[in-house]
This record gives C-alpha cells, sequence and structure tokens, in this order.
C-alpha cells in the first residue's frame, strides 16, 4: 500500500534530506532539482509566497530580512535562552512577543514560530517523496540531535504534524547514523559515532550485538558545529575590514550574509586544498582580497574542535570503557570533512574512522532503514532493534530548589518512574510540580520542562493523600505523565504547563493554516507533474515513431495519435491540470497498440531491459512501461 | 501481547530473588525479551498493544538496569524486604540532613581512626585555600588517604559478595525448611551494613574531591 510508506528525515540545521529504503537498500530521494540535500533555509518571496532550500537562498543575500536559516536552533527553546543565538545569527523576532510564548520570526511581514518554518521545510522533503513515488506519503521517521530535550524533541514533533506527517519516531541522530553503517555487519561490536553537524555535536557509544543496536552512552553540546567555525571566522573578517580598511559592515546585513557565503566556500575549499582565497567586494566597492591557509584555518579552529573532547571523554567515562575498547568509529556531519577533525578522532580513538558513506547522507539513510523497521522490517532489516538511551536526566523540583533525579541520563529508553507526593496543609486539594532536565544540582540551572498542578484530590488531614504521580520517557525522548491519588484511587487531574511549547490548540490551528498552502501547493503541484508526465510520453512516443511498431498500425491510428499529440502539446503550457490529464489519457489510449506491438518486438526488450536498469539506480518515479499511464493517486 | 502485570523485577526475569547472578545470562534475556516486547517491533500492533508494549518495555528497562549493576540489584532486593535505604543526590541528603528527617551516619568503628584525621587535614586544607597559601605536603597527603580510600571501596565488593552468599544461602534453605525471621533480619542487616559503610566512604571521596579541586 501506497500509504504505507515510511519515509525517513533528517531535519538539518544547515541542510535536510528525505531517504527511502527500497530493495534492502536505504538511498536519498533527490529535489526535482536533482540534488539530494535541501538548504534548511526558508524565504518569503515578493508575492508572500513561501520558497524553501535552494531557491530561498538567493533571498538570504538579496533580502535577508525575508529569509531565514538553522531554524533548528531555536527549536522548543525561549527569548531568554537564545540571546547568544540572536548575537550570531541575524534572526528577527516578533515585536510583540509577550514573556513566555514561543519564539515567532519575522518573515518579511509575516511571522512565524520555528516548528512552523521546520514544516515548510519539512513539507518540501514530503513533496520530494511524493514526487518521487508518485503517490502521497503521510508517516516518517525524523531525526534529532540525541541532546535535544523534551521541549525540541516535541516542537520538532510539532512540525511534522503541522506538515501533514505523522511521527512514528523521533531518532537520535548518530543512532540512526549507525543504523545505516551496521547494515553489513551484524556480528558483535563496540562502536563510538562522532557527529558534528552544523548546529550540533554528539557523541554515542553503542553495543552491537547480532542485530540489537544498544547505546550505552550518549553526551554532546546542542551549540557546537560548523557555524561556530563560519561565526568565528566572520567575525575575524569584519574585524580585519575594519582595522584594516576602515570599512565597518559589522550591521550591514547585507555585505555580512555574502560575507558569510565567501567563507563558507573558503572552509570547505581548505578540506582538500592547502589554501583558500576569500575575495569579494564591500558595499563602496572596495576589493576584500585574503589568502587563507590550512595551517592558518586549523590555528584559528582548534579551540573549537577542542570543545567536542570533554563530551567524548565524558561518554566513554559513562560507558565505562577506554578509548582501546572502541572497535568502530563512524564519522557524520559535514564538519567532519575537515581535516582538522579527522585527526582528532583518530588520535583520540587511535584508529582510522569509517567514513564511507556521505556524512551528510548518512542520518537520511540511517532513519529510512529505522523507518523500515518500522514498517515491519525486510530481510535487511529483520534483525535489526534499535535500543537507545536519554542524554538528559529528569527531575523534580524539590523543597528549597533542590533536584531529585527521577531518571537518570543514559537510561534505555523507554522508561518509567513512580514518585509519590502528599500535601502540606489540612484540606489542601492541589499539588504543584516542577519538571526539570539536565545534570545541575539546582532546579534553576536546569531546563524547565513543565509545571503540573494535581489538582482534584479528596480533602483530607496534611500529609494524607497520597499522590502517585507516573513519568514516563518515550521511545521518542517525550515525557508523558499520569497520577492518581493512592488512598481515594482516584485519578488525579494534570494540567500541564509546556515551558516552551506550543499548546495542542496552536498545533491544531496551525494544522488548518497549513491546509491552504497545501491546497495551493497541491494544485500547483499536479500541474507540474502532469507536465513532466505529458513530457515523459511524449519522448516514448518519439521513440516509438523510429521503431518498426509504428509501420505496423494503420494509417488512421497514426493520424489519430498524430492529432492527440498535438492537442496534448497545445494544453500542456496552461495551468488548467484537468485539461492535461485528460490529453494525456486519451494520447495513452491511443497509443495502446503501439505499446503492445513494441512489447511484442525484439526491440522492446532491449528498452525493456534499459528501464529496469535505470529504475534501479533509483532515478525519479519508475512508470510501469514507456507509453503507459503512470500511477499518481489524486 | 499480554497486559502488563505489576511484578517485581526479579520475577519479571523469572529469576528466583538472589543476589548472586550471571550478567551474561541476564543480558541474553534482556536481548530476548526487548525483541519481544520494544515499540518498535510492535509498530504495527492495534493501540492497546502499543500501550502495553510501551509499558511493558519500560518495566524491562527498569529491571534490567537494576539488576544489572551489583549495588542497585543489592539496593533493590533490600528495599523489596522493606529496608528503608537513605540516600539520594548529595543536595537531597544534604536536605534530609538539615531538616533532621536523616540522622547523621554512623563512623564504621575500623574507620574512626581515618576519619578523624581526614577532617582534621580537610579543615586544615579549607583553611589555607581561604588565605591563598598552597600546602604541596598537605595536599600529597590528601592524595594518599584518598587512594587508600578507594583501595577499600574496591574491598567492599568483596564483602558485599559474601553478604549475597549469605542471602543466596538462607533463600535456598527457605525452598525445604521455615527461616527464622530473625535470620533473615540479620542477613539483611548486614547487606545494609555494607552498603551503607560504602556510601559513606563514598561521601569522604566526594568531599575530599571538592576541597582538592576548589
Amino acid at each position: 500500500m501506497a500509504s504505507d510508506r515510511i519515509i525517513g528525515i533528517d531535519l538539518g540545521t544547515t541542510n535536510s534530506l528525505v531517504a527511502y529504503m527500497e530493495n534492502d537498500h536505504p538511498a536519498v530521494i533527490p529535489g526535482e532539482d536533482g540534488s539530494n540535500l535541501v538548504p534548511s533555509v526558508v524565504a518569503l518571496d515578493e508575492r508572500d509566497q513561501i520558497m524553501v532550500g535552494n531557491p530561498a537562498r538567493k533571498y538570504l543575500i538579496e533580502t535577508p530580512e525575508r529569509a531565514v536559516y538553522s531554524v533548528k536552533r531555536l527549536m522548543g527553546r525561549g527569548v531568554e535562552d537564545i540571546q547568544g543565538e540572536l548575537k550570531l545569527f541575524p534572526f528577527r523576532l516578533a515585536d510583540d512577543l509577550a514573556p513566555g510564548e514561543v519564539l515567532r520570526i519575522k518573515l518579511g511581514n509575516k511571522t512565524y514560530t520555528p516548528p512552523e518554518i521546520s514544516a515548510f521545510i519539512l513539507r518540501q522533503l514530503k513533496r520530494n517523496a511524493e514526487r518521487y513515488f508518485g503517490a502521497p506519503v503521510t508517516k516518517a521517521v525524523i531525526t534529532v540531535p540525541a541532546y535535544f530535550n523534551d521541549a525540541q524533541r516535541q516542537a520538532t514533533k510539532d512540525a511534522g504534524r503541522i506538515a501533514g506527517l505523522e511521527v512514528l519516531r523521533l531518532v537520535n541522530e548518530p543512532t540512526a547514523a549507525s543504523l545505516a553503517y551496521g547494515l553489513d555487519k551484524k556480528d558483535t561490536a563496540t562502536i563510538a559515532v562522532y557527529d558534528l553537524g552544523g548546529g550540533t555535536f554528539d557523541i554515542s557509544i553503542l553495543k552491537l550485538h547480532e542485530g540489537i543496536f544498544e547505546v550505552i552512552a550518549t553526551n554532546g553540546d546542542t551549540h557546537l558545529g560548523g557555524d561556530d567555525i563560519d561565526n568565528l571566522l566572520i567575525t575575524i573578517a569584519l574585524n580585519d575590514i575594519l582595522g584594516d580598511l576602515g570599512i565597518d559592515v559589522r550591521h550591514n546585513g547585507e555585505a555580512v550574509q555574502s560575507i558569510r557565503k565567501d567563507i563558507i566556500e573558503a572552509k570547505i575549499a581548505l578540506s582538500s586544498q592547502t589554501e583558500a582565497a576569500l575575495d569579494f567586494e564591500l558595499p563602496d566597492g572596495t576589493r576584500y582580497q585574503r589568502t587563507i591557509t590550512r595551517a592558518q584555518f586549523e590555528r584559528l579552529i582548534k579551540p573549537i574542535a577542542d570543545r567536542t573532547l570533554a563530551p567524548v571523554r565524558q561518554a566513554m567515562r559513562d560507558a565505562g570503557l577506554e578509548a582501546k575498547q572502541i572497535e568502530e568509529v563512524v564519522l557524520v556531519g559535514g564538519s567532519t570533512r575537515i581535516p582538522l577533525i579527522r585527526r582528532l578522532v583518530e588520535e583520540q580513538f587511535q584508529r582510522i574512522p569509517h567514513s564511507e558513506l556521505n556524512p551528510d547522507e548518512v542520518v537520511a539513510l540511517g532513519a529510512a532503514v529505522q523507518a523500515n523497521i518500522l514498517g515491519g522490517g525486510s530481510e535487511a532489516t529483520k534483525e535489526m532493534l534499535l535500543l537507545d538511551v536519554t542524554a538528559l536526566s529528569l527531575g523534580i523540583e524539590s523543597l528549597g530548589g533542590g533536584v531529585v533525579k527521577i531518571i537518570h541520563r543514559n537510561s534505555t529508553v523507554p522508561e518509567s518512574a513512580t514518585e509519590h507526593f502528599t500535601t502540606g496543609v489540612e484540606g489542601q486539594t492541589s499539588v504543584a510540580i516542577h519538571v526539570v532536565q539536565g545534570e545541575r544540582e539546582l532546579a534553576k540551572d536546569n531546563r524547565s520542562l513543565a509545571r503540573f498542578d494535581l489538582k482534584g484530590i479528596p480533602p483530607m488531614p496534611a500529609g494524607l493523600p497520597r499522590v502517585e504521580v507516573k513519568f514516563l520517557l518515550d521511545a521518542n525522548g517525550i515525557l508523558h505523565v499520569s497520577a492518581r491519588e493512592a488512598r481515594s484511587g482516584k485519578e488525579a487531574e494534570i494540567e500541564v504547563q509546556p515551558s516552551y511549547g506550543l499548546t495542542d490548540e496552536q498545533v491544531e490551528n496551525m494544522i488548518l493554516e497549513s491546509f491552504d498552502y497545501a491546497e495551493e501547493d497541491f494544485a500547483k503541484r499536479q500541474v507540474i507533474e502532469a507536465r513532466n508526465e505529458a513530457n515523459t510520453i511524449l519522448a516514448a512516443l518519439e521513440k516509438g515513431r523510429s521503431s518498426p511498431a509504428w509501420e505496423q498500425l494503420s494509417s488512421r491510428e497514426r493520424e489519430d495519435i498524430g492529432k492527440l499529440e498535438n492537442a496534448l502539446k497545445a494544453v500542456m503550457p496552461g495551468d488548467d491540470y484537468h485539461a492535461i490529464r485528460t490529453a494525456i489519457d486519451a494520447l495513452n489510449q491511443a497509443t495502446m497498440h503501439l505499446a503492445e506491438l513494441m512489447m511484442d518486438s525484439a526491440l522492446s526488450t532491449a528498452l525493456k531491459g534499459k528501464r529496469m536498469d535505470t529504475a534501479d539506480v533509483g532515478e525519479g518515479p519508475a512508470a510501469p512501461h514507456p507509453i503507459a499511464k503512470a500511477e499518481i493517486e489524486q | 501481547m499480554q497486559p502488563p502485570a505489576p511484578v517485581d523485577y526479579f520475577t519479571f526475569f523469572a529469576l528466583p530473588q538472589k543476589l548472586n547472578l550471571d550478567s551474561t545470562l541476564l543480558e541474553r534475556d534482556f536481548y530476548a525479551l526487548s525483541r519481544k516486547l520494544h515499540p518498535d517491533i510492535n509498530a504495527k500492533a492495534n493501540r492497546q498493544e502499543q500501550e502495553w508494549s510501551l509499558e511493558k518495555t519500560s518495566q524491562l528497562n527498569d529491571a534490567y538496569r537494576t539488576l544489572k549493576d551489583p549495588i542497585s540489584r543489592t539496593e533493590y532486593l533490600l528495599r523489596l524486604h522493606g529496608v528503608q535505604l537513605e540516600e539520594q543526590s548529595k543536595a537531597a541528603t544534604e536536605e534530609a540532613r538539615k531538616s533532621g528527617a536523616m540522622k547523621k551516619p554512623v563512623v564504621p568503628p575500623d574507620l574512626l581512626e581515618e576519619v578523624f584525621e581526614l577532617n582534621m587535614q580537610l579543615e586544615e586544607l579549607r583553611m589555607e585555600k581561604k588565605m591563598g597559601e598552597d600546602d604541596p605536603d598537605l595536599a600529597r597527603e590528601l592524595h594518599n588517604t584518598k587512594q587508600h580510600l578507594e583501595e577499600k571501596q574496591a574491598a567492599m565488593l568483596g564483602d558485599l559478595k559474601s553478604e549475597w552468599d549469605r542471602w543466596d544461602a538462607l533463600f535456598d534453605r527457605a525452598v525445604s525448611e521455615t527461616v527464622p525471621d530473625t535470620d533473615r533480619k540479620a542477613a539483611l542487616d548486614a547487606l545494609l551494613a555494607v552498603l551503607n559503610r560504602r556510601s559513606y566512604i563514598r561521601n569522604l571521596l566526594r568531599e575530599i574531591d571538592e576541597v582538592l579541586e576548589s
């Protein structure tokens, strides 16, 4: 069933990808432009239409106030904890943000929450997959950094729902990567996954045992990645421009964006070359030209690279392992292409890390593997099972502001804990509970997840009620809470105030709003797809004309085909989907006999063989036969 | 899939309530049960079964984590038999002490002299650090004490093992005869004593680290 297809999505800080597992092989599904990566950039064009990916990128430079990138950094976070981000990234927050409200980002004259912006990216990926399959897709596995907290995970899930995707599982990125690598070797091994992406760093230690991928420890830093390298180099360049040329472009958004673009290109070049040139024109026409050598580059970024070492050591300690006990090391994330990072990992583990799979794609491929497992598995995945852990401890604020930990970090999920609470005052009917996530001793130093009010406790003398609260961390790392008063057996009522999340009602509204986009998108997409299909048929017809089968048709048949061909060509440029569709169907009908004749001839065998080859490499939707109607569900 | 039942962790793994346990076998059973119960395996089951799967897997994970670690396994057994254990995070411990909910732990007799000496050293080093002075000799002495305590800590696992054997023997005896409650109580008390001693030393080590690192 087409609707049962589950796609795997890597929703990255810099780039996003969608993958699917077919014939025991996970593969990335390219976009219409043939590119596997969809840059995680969203822009609002002049007509207030949403643009995603490469088409959105040009707005970053031309009209930065209409574009946003790296929005993943804002997922599930409050205005007070992104002050650092605001200094480095040109995020423009809505002017009317109330305290405690979910962030909203300005895009032109509109505002969107981070989950909505992520949903635009997800919708693009969903569309790419639907184009590939020629059928709707509604289910997905999405990856998140292992170090994402509950609010960030919830925000990612919300983004999926807004985009019209049922998120069957959130998988930790390093774990997903290990799934992609582990397909070939199902024996026993201890592996480390070093994942340095655009915005986050994760390190995970796993034990492989006959297809079971058991995470033993994970650690990381949600604010460490390639972006930090870019920002460091940009700051240096901006100061250099000021000091050397006396020009201050630090607050010129357009200039900074164009410098960013150049810096990133130089950074990428330095992974394969020993020096790179920086050369760009400043707004007043002055040229800024510099050569940066790899040695200089490495000296500059060494402190950033070294920041990955503390999490690595902590994860090893938590796993109770020495570096020499790690048998395989896997590199994930675009920033692991940097030679300095590779050397660092090599020195740390005393072995050459794996990098056979494209580090930009491996997480998405792993997500596709997990999607396949959830869909019931296949020959390649039937023995595979992922046992992941929570990277952060969960605790309850105690009297005096301390934290009582109820679920410890590195516990395998799903995981639950039951706590008992009582009242302090006679006749008290409600108890307030504050849940926090993090490792610090004081509640205020940890991330506040939610405040609960246990209500409806029967009035009793102080200390007598026993409210049993059950905290369940599911396999997605998302918290569920239920409570009951043990003496009366009565279910207690829980009122949840997520500290930095959208309420269910808000998400529902966003889903409704997104339908407007979806319908508009869908109509446009249908026309484009129909045109593509028409082109396929016309090309096949061209082939048919030069085949011996063409001569076997009656002159009447040939004449009809010619007429219908012209009719299709006439309606193709228009926006009327039904007209194009009808013309395609008519031409299809008329060429049925030709197709049959071609199938019978020796020539068709060759054609068919060629088709199957191309289908194997997974280039676009494979039509059943060249002149047959493609299966597009409406 | 059957609905989850509220059973203790030993029963969950179909194990007797004994403390000597083959960790390889436990791991094997954990993997086998995971393959049956995990939500990923049951992703296509009906909603009710999916809920059970989630519930039972969380039970399985709790049980495995508790039983595989020798200390948490012992603590769990004590709790199963109604022995109250005091100890949470450092903050919780201090708070409990302040409010009087927890008595000051009794110094294990064989450590009396050492703890007395250690407290003097710690006090002295704290004073010196406050004055901004540096005393490498004193720091070295503390390091030595620390090492000595760590050795004691490691040796504790041996003590624990013999108390496990005592408990397990009682358990086996109970199959064929009635074991007096006093014997059972004595075995549990002995286990508790080892654990208390261990956590006492751990707190000392924590204190030394704090002073050395401050």
